[in-house]
């Protein structure tokens, strides 16, 4: 193999010589903005449709089973997280959270999805080490803050003695 | 063969590619270039219980048409070039068990495509073989398993995200015989201008496509306007136009081709949920052995340059924080003696 010196007509290209900061600045200017405003809007829309539901199914427990505005609490939750878990399962619940964003994260029809997505994904891992060790992949983090979140609030409602009607309320 | 320049190949006997064959899946078949693809399945499962098998039967398939077209019994096979994006590149390994070709594994990321065609061609140019394969792959799922979330996880991605194409494309590289020829190759070097954004492939892998180029033009004293085409591999909506105008901004006449992406070629980016448009070790492989070379072959094309784009990240590194090193290598196809233009010019 012979080896020859570089091209008949060497060119005169200027090489790649932008140092990161200034690329990171070029590529920035030039990113697809995304509007703020009308993401907002679609979230507010899906999570209103989503939180709609969930007071309509409340009103459902209350007449149809006489249960008081607390208890149909439970039941409504878990009506919501079946109906995530099934949208979920045929393939529909991302296509709707590419389009609501927030709107179908934050309800708690996004912890479900965050959670059958990762079983359903790890399933072919095995039930042990694929479904069970999966599943809070995502939702994990959720419930770690959540928890640790709810111990600091909880600190300070005891130091600042507020709070308290609970017990009388409940 | 010589070495031209720093880093590219230039065949004096070009090797052919004597075959190709194409697997895509439901998305890809339903973009512009469904016709040119071999085989379009239509679902992602492909009657397989996971996605990491469903990849693997995809290479498989490309594999066997591959065989098929040149007419070749596959203990022909000198060796086998390939890889994918699956960690410890899974797919190819497990679908070249029944291949049983001597076997040369690679990662390149999404220049998979194209790194392994270099090789191919190298192997054969310099008459180290007389038949080689070169294949890669990719999975929708099993990238999104992998790299990002769950497939069915309800995440809204960035304008800038990117969508893995689902595929396999193969071909058979040949001392001779009829068919496109491969007349140089540039191996690409390591670039990371400090993007960390994994959802803004793009941009990451924009400059090492303009310094694969650049070096590509500068070993072979070539210009732009030697070549009919000129496509990058997925650089798709966002990086596209940043390479096009970093290489501007250098000074290279771009404007005397035509400048393309596979990743905006494969799909339609208006109407396909696809954001910035086509990703994947796929993506080029596909647009390139199924696209491209029928163009050659019936003499719509005379010479293409394929700039195969790869972001060597791995779910970890970013989750470090670090930034996305990226790689480009650039092939030269061009029409070969018996195609119908004929009088390739090594």
């Amino acid at each position: 193999m012979a080896v020859k010196g570089a091209g008949r007509g060497t060119k005169g290209y200027k090489p790649v010589s932008m140092s990161s900061k200034e690329y990171q600045a070029f590529a920035k200017a030039r990113e697809p903005s995304r509007s703020v405003l009308t993401n907002c809007l679609k979230a507010f829309l899906v999570g209103g449709i989503i939180c709609t539901i969930g007071q309509g199914l409340t009103q459902f427990f209350i007449t149809a089973f006489n249960m008081s505005s607390r208890d149909a609490g439970n039941p409504t939750v878990a009506v919501l997280i079946l109906l995530s878990v099934i949208l979920t399962s045929i393939g529909v619940y991302d296509k709707i959270a590419q389009w609501a964003g927030a709107g179908s994260a934050v309800p708690v029809t996004g912890f479900a999805n965050s959670m059958c997505s990762a079983a359903i994904e790890h399933r072919a891992e095995g039930l042990v080490l694929g479904v069970g060790a999966n599943m809070f992949k995502l939702a994990g983090s959720v419930v770690v803050f959540g928890v640790v979140a709810a111990f600091i609030v909880g600190i300070v409602y005891w130091l600042f003695g507020i709070g308290a009607w609970h017990d009388t309320a409940g | 063969m010589i070495l031209q320049g720093k880093r590219t190949w230039v065949y004096d006997k070009p090797p052919v590619i004597i075959a190709t064959g194409t697997v895509v899946g439901p998305d890809e078949g339903q973009g512009p270039l469904a016709a040119d693809f071999d085989l379009v399945h239509p679902d992602l499962e492909i009657g397989q219980p996971t996605w990491e098998k469903s990849e693997k039967i995809l290479m498989e398939q490309a594999t066997d048409i591959a065989l098929q077209h040149a007419n070749l019994s596959k203990d022909k096979l000198n060796f086998f070039v390939g890889g994918d994006l699956m960690n410890q590149i899974i797919s190819t390994s497990f679908a070249v068990r029944s291949l049983e070709a001597p076997y040369i594994g690679v990662f390149g990321a999404c220049s998979t495509s194209m790194e392994s065609l270099a090789i191919a061609s190298y192997l054969v140019g310099s008459g180290g073989a007389d038949y080689v394969m070169a294949a890669t792959c990719s999975h929708n799922c099993t990238v999104e398993k992998q790299f990002r979330y769950p497939t069915e996880y309800g995440s809204q991605k960035p304008p800038t995200a990117q969508y893995t194409v689902t595929g396999a494309g193969a071909s058979i590289v040949a001392k001779e015989g009829d068919g496109p020829v491969v007349t140089a190759a540039t191996v690409g070097k390591v670039m990371d201008l400090g993007i960390k954004d994994p959802f803004n492939m793009g941009a990451a892998m924009a400059p090492a496509a303009v310094d694969t180029i650049q070096g590509h033009f500068q070993d072979t004293g070539r210009e732009p306007g030697y070549y009919d085409l000129i496509v990058t591999g997925d650089l798709a909506g966002v990086g596209h136009p940043l390479a096009s105008e970093m290489l501007s901004r250098n000074g290279v006449p771009m404007e005397q081709t035509t400048f393309r992406d596979c990743g905006l070629m494969i799909f339609d980016v208006e109407k396909q949920k696809v954001q910035a448009g086509g990703s994947g070790c796929a993506c080029s492989a596909v647009v390139t052995y199924g696209h491209l070379l029928k163009r050659i072959r019936s003499g719509e094309l005379k010479r293409i340059l394929v700039v195969a784009t790869g972001a060597l990240l791995s779910p970890l590194s970013y989750q470090q924080g670090e930034s996305i090193p990226c790689i480009a290598h650039a092939v030269a196809i061009e029409a070969g003696n018996s195609g119908p233009q004929g009088g390739a010019q090594a």
